[in-house]
């Protein structure tokens, strides 16, 4: 008996109603979002359900959306269920300025690092975390690199036009 | 004694019972750029601190500028010591995201690939494995057919380490009468090697004294630290992304996943060496496979997608289409599908998963590298503590870490 998206969709939504919000099923995988301050709520029933079992933390990271205001960062876990071989995306918005998120160590060891990581790149404050300090950056760093306002060249330069890769260049 | 005091040292260190040793950054026995801070009791490891980044390269922030064709390099340095898997997973989640089929010729050529890479990697983590042990030889043994390895890349793509193999939709030019050769070649002799090298480790006393019960981590402990690959097949969970969600036809290849039970270096070690004959096994499944090709079948390399594969160079000095798709290619014009993606590969290390955000743009908006090494090697300070360093260091070389795919 495999578990399918819709009965997890439906399992969520008799669980927390309207809470759980934007399902969607981009190339198979079941994605849907939360408010943040229900993310381990969330996680924790995921975890213990008999029937839904995601045990297994593949991955959580951040995206900078800089137009999006009041959910300018989203943290997104992925989530496997390793005995029926499914897996889902769960996100959670926050505003940039109060970037204020559980932290998911208690439930999952691997997700230490992973949220160094984040916090690292993206300044997402995960409260709670055991040891949240810059993992791949230098400590001195007072920036967070990954989000948007940080063209990858520099702006200053006027000899080279980067137009032709879309995005960024001298425009932005 | 004079008093005036020429070392300054912290307050405390000379009551304090422990020693704190640094391991590394640039430590032979760490095979890496990695610094572990270690408080040593004697011999005894009482904690550790692992300090990673040092060759933190920005990649995801690079690739956000980036043409879908001109981050395949930036993959080859994640695990640079099986480049191909990198290369080829990228591939495949670009395909996955512009929704192309590959002919089934390609998924068994790249399959092919992904296995030489496969015993490649576990080739070099079980031989130095050995020299950290103190056993040398058979480290010598299995470098040759690394370097046959590397020829068989080269023979494809023209170069040996950081490969950039393969294009979107398939290879840039069949494989030559020669790489097949070195391919047969290689197939003749290395169960030999191989056969060789298990003589001299897998029922050696001094080996097995060294790493039975070295580093051991539980199966429920290995799943939440999200141990993936070899580490966690060791622990005894068979979970394999080449069987769990196939790709590139894998589906159609027999191969048994090998598991240990106490997930300590030896099983680690043992689990590696029957991957490596798992893996001949496929490359010679997919070996008889592609000689099953008949015809116009047996010369397709890739799949017909002239958005994102390169045209011949004669085309392009001959016809305008041809042309227009090489600037368009080269310059990174071409406009993506919006979209959002996980895809992932069995890496040599674990699972290696690409997210990538496409918000309709020429680059990605955001992707994102699930580096198996970076989210297994946080364990590390459990399964070292309280074990001599000796073994602490025994410990790191089963887990393969790669300095590259840790540090992105």
């Amino acid at each position: 008996m495999s578990l399918t998206n819709e009965q997890i969709q439906n399992k969520l939504t008799e669980k927390f109603g309207e809470q759980v919000s934007a399902f969607a099923e981009p190339y198979g995988m079941l994605t849907f979002e939360a408010p943040k301050d229900l993310n381990l709520k969330v996680l924790q029933f995921l975890f213990d359900d008999e029937t839904l079992q995601f045990r297994f933390l593949t991955d959580l990271q951040a995206v900078h959306y800089p137009t999006d205001k009041g959910r300018e960062l989203a943290v997104v876990y992925h989530l496997h269920n390793l005995v029926d071989n499914v897996r889902i995306r769960f996100k959670v918005f926050t505003d940039i300025n109060t970037p204020d998120v559980f932290t998911a160590t208690q439930l999952y060891s691997s997700a230490n690092w992973m949220e160094r990581e984040t916090y690292d790149f993206f300044g997402v404050n995960f409260v709670g975390h055991p040891n949240l300090k810059r993992i791949l950056n230098v400590d001195e760093m007072d920036y967070f690199p990954m989000r948007k306002e940080f063209p990858l060249e520099d702006q200053t330069r006027i000899d080279k036009d980067d137009e032709m890769f879309g995005r960024g260049g001298s425009s932005n | 004694m004079s008093d005036v005091q020429n070392i300054l040292l912290p307050e405390g260190s000379i009551e304090k019972q422990t020693i704190t040793l640094n391991v590394g950054p640039t430590h032979p026995a760490t095979h890496g750029v990695f610094q572990n801070i270690m408080e040593m009791d004697g011999e005894r490891v009482m904690s550790s601190e692992s300090t990673v980044g040092y060759i933190h390269r920005a990649f995801e922030k690079l690739a956000e500028r980036r043409p879908l064709y001109q981050i395949t390099p930036i993959t080859d340095r994640l695990n640079y010591c099986s480049s191909p898997i990198n290369n080829i997973g990228w591939h495949l989640t670009c395909e996955k995201l512009l929704g192309i089929q590959t002919p089934k010729r390609v998924d068994y050529l790249r399959v092919i690939l992904m296995e030489l890479a496969r015993i490649s990697d576990h080739l070099i983590c079980n031989s130095i494995l050995g020299v950290d042990t103190g056993a040398f030889s058979g480290f010598v043994y299995l470098m040759e057919f690394r370097e046959l390895i590397y020829e068989i890349y080269e023979e494809i793509c023209g170069s040996r380490l950081t490969t950039n193999i393969g294009r979107i939709g398939g290879f840039e030019r069949n494989f030559t009468p020669v790489a097949w050769e070195k391919l047969e070649k290689f197939l003749k002799e290395y169960p030999k090697a191989l056969k060789e090298f298990e003589n001299l480790f897998t029922r050696n006393r001094i080996f097995i004294d060294r790493t039975v019960g070295c580093g051991p981590i539980s199966a429920e402990r290995a799943l939440n630290y999200g141990f993936t690959g070899p580490n966690l097949r060791a622990a005894g969970v068979d979970y394999d992304v080449r069987v769990h969600t196939p790709y590139s036809s894998y589906e159609d290849f027999n191969f048994v996943v090998p598991v240990g039970t106490t997930g300590d270096t030896y099983d680690r070690y043992l689990v590696r060496n029957v991957e490596m004959w798992e893996s001949l096994s496929i490359i010679e499944q997919a070996y008889q496979k592609i000689q099953d090709f008949k015809g116009a079948d047996a010369e397709v390399y890739h799949a017909h997608v002239p958005e994102y594969y390169l045209p011949e160079k004669k085309e392009v000095y001959t016809s305008m289409e041809a042309l227009i798709w090489h600037f368009k290619i080269i310059m990174g014009e071409i406009e993506m599908p919006k979209g959002e993606v996980y895809n992932s590969v069995e890496g040599a290390n674990g699972e290696l998963g690409y997210y990538f955000i496409s918000d309709g743009g020429r680059t990605p908006y955001r992707l994102h590298f699930r580096r198996p090494c970076f989210i297994y090697y946080q364990a590390f300070e459990e399964l070292v503590k309280g074990s001599m360093l000796s073994d602490a260091i025994v410990v790191m070389s089963s887990l393969n870490l790669i300095a590259g795919e840790l540090d992105a």
